[in-house]
């Protein structure tokens, strides 16, 4: 037993001093030139009492709400759909759903570009309809239906494998006990899905608080947190800062993350 | 019934407008990288003309990509499966913190770990300016998935039976693992090293801050095309950064794709 254990240890060992060298410590030092700057350990409530730095924590989270939201009710809608009804053509939809899971930021908001941008779709369309080209990529509002994109694929896989657990018995029974359809989403198949919304919920809440590529292909004018970073980081450099507001950038995301997953009771983790 | 038609017709039709919104981008981003005149639409022809230029400007970071993501694969390979297997033979509360420690680089975002690892060996001259810098990040972030993918398959199956089984006939340690385990999971390493290499590939969060000029990879290198050259360019060379990877989602999809479960009750009903 004991060689067994020794065993098991050192086979752990490559990737422990891997990750304690280039995370753990990192993360330590990363703290501590937080609290090094100027006012010291005070840089870590700037990020609540300095305007500016409040004013983005405040959009980030709001824009980090609205994405979790609209990505919630699509998924939802489409996933239960493909899920439940069988038919020709349903793998192939899945397929495309799902095709740009792993696109990276910078490529999402080539994607947004490419409908709302100077020369895109949603800007010709308006102007054959309307005579007035609709351009909005280059805003918040692209920044949310870029996070959107990004966060659909993902959530509609999530949500299809917790509505194939679903016990189409319950459902059956709402029915017969003359429940309209409208009832049985609301007291069956919501209540059902709810740790498979929480969880998806959760990561798209984390990728849109934390997420870079997107925003930085898009504009560096956008009032969020992580281009506020970058902006201290490399125009102002301002070292300090940039390690606060990164640490706590960092803890909010974890924060989240860990509270979905005491709440939906299985593995949550954000990607991207 | 008329009702359920019209309900199953309002789905479709939303499902649809979703797809359209995902694919459309896509298939209008590559049709820009084929366009001699975007503006003008395709009427101005097809050519190859933009892709050359990306090939001509921007080869070295598609080279440099599938180097760094092969070895990022090389490396979850050799420091997570070994922890996965750990992972899955003490299933005890230590074990579970330490899979959850493993997963933080995913859920802190690429930004943060970036600048960590920037103060922390920033003045390491040859390490900083060296494209294995890049690796470590790319390693951190998509060791996770490696971990999680194998131990999700080792947990499902009966480890301890086959092991103490080889144990029993006389199998050594080494022998178990490599004739024994490692088969065994073989369909958990693949989805796992699919996702790492994918992965690996669109990094951005993280390599922007960790490159050099003289390290770009091709995201890097997309950023770049996206600020900087004409429309056409970086359609083109989003059009190469997807024939790169899509097939890599393909097969990713197919290999991970949910079989088809009857609804079978789990318990019959007396």
């Amino acid at each position: 037993m004991r060689r067994e254990s020794f065993r098991l240890f050192s086979l752990l060992l490559p990737a422990g001093i891997f990750f304690l060298a280039f995370f753990l410590l990192p993360l330590t030092r990363l703290f501590f030139i937080g609290g090094s700057g100027a006012e010291g350990f005070a840089a870590y409530a700037a990020i609540v009492t300095d305007r500016n730095y409040f004013a983005s924590l405040v959009s980030t989270l709001g824009l980090a709400m609205a994405t979790t939201v609209a990505t919630l009710i699509v998924s939802g809608l489409s996933g239960v759909f493909l899920q439940r009804r069988k038919f020709p053509g349903n793998g192939l939809l899945v397929a495309m759903l799902t095709l740009p899971l792993a696109f990276p930021g910078v490529v999402i908001g080539f994607m947004v570009i490419m409908l709302a941008g100077r020369q895109g779709l949603i800007g010709d369309v308006t102007q054959f309809l309307t005579g007035e080209k609709l351009v909005f990529a280059y805003s918040m509002a692209g920044l949310f239906m870029g996070y959107v994109y990004f966060s659909i694929p993902r959530t509609i896989l999530t949500v299809m494998a917790a509505a194939e657990k679903l016990d189409p018995k319950l459902e059956e029974a709402a029915r017969s006990l003359g429940a309209p359809t409208w009832r049985v989403v609301l007291d069956v198949i919501i209540p059902g899905l709810k740790p498979a919304f929480i969880s998806a919920g959760a990561i798209c809440f984390a990728t849109a608080v934390g997420a870079f590529g997107t925003a930085f292909t898009l504009a560096t004018r956008i009032n969020v947190l992580p281009m506020v970073i970058y902006t201290e980081f490399t125009l102002q450099a301002n070292m300090a800062m940039a390690a606060a507001l990164s640490f706590v950038l960092g803890a909010v995301t974890w924060v989240v993350l860990a509270l979905a997953r005491t709440a939906a009771g299985s593995s949550v983790a954000a990607a991207g | 019934m008329a009702e359920r038609r019209l309900l199953f017709s309002l789905q479709l039709g939303f499902t649809l407008v979703v797809c359209a919104f995902l694919i459309v981008p896509v298939i209008l981003s590559m049709l820009a990288g084929l366009t001699a005149n975007y503006l003008s639409g395709v009427q101005s022809g097809l050519t190859l003309r933009w892709v050359g230029e990306v090939w001509s400007g921007y080869r070295e970071t598609i080279f440099l990509s599938i180097g760094i993501s092969l070895c990022c694969l090389a490396g979850t390979l050799v420091l997570g499966v070994p922890a996965a297997y750990v992972l899955a033979k003490r299933q005890s509360a230590l074990s579970r913190a330490i899979e959850e420690l493993l997963v933080m680089p995913v859920a802190v975002p690429g930004l943060a770990t970036a600048l960590a690892l920037i103060v922390t060996y920033g003045a390491a001259g040859a390490f900083r300016t060296s494209w294995s810098f890049i690796l470590v990040g790319h390693v951190l972030f998509t060791l996770p998935f490696m971990v999680r993918s194998v131990l999700a398959v080792l947990s499902a199956i009966d480890l301890k039976t086959l092991e103490e089984g080889a144990a029993s006939l006389g199998a050594g340690f080494a022998q178990r693992f490599f004739h024994i385990v490692l088969p065994n999971c073989r369909s958990g390493i693949l989805a796992g090293s699919l996702m790492v290499v994918t992965l690996s590939m669109g990094e951005f969060n993280m390599t922007w801050l960790l490159h050099t000029p003289l390290t770009k990879t091709l995201p890097v290198g997309l950023a770049d095309a996206y600020a900087s050259l004409r429309l056409e360019i970086g359609s083109a060379y989003t059009l190469v950064f997807f024939l790169m990877i899509v097939p890599l989602l393909l097969a990713l999809q197919a290999l991970t794709r949910p079989r088809p479960v009857k609804f079978v009750a789990e318990e019959e009903q007396p």
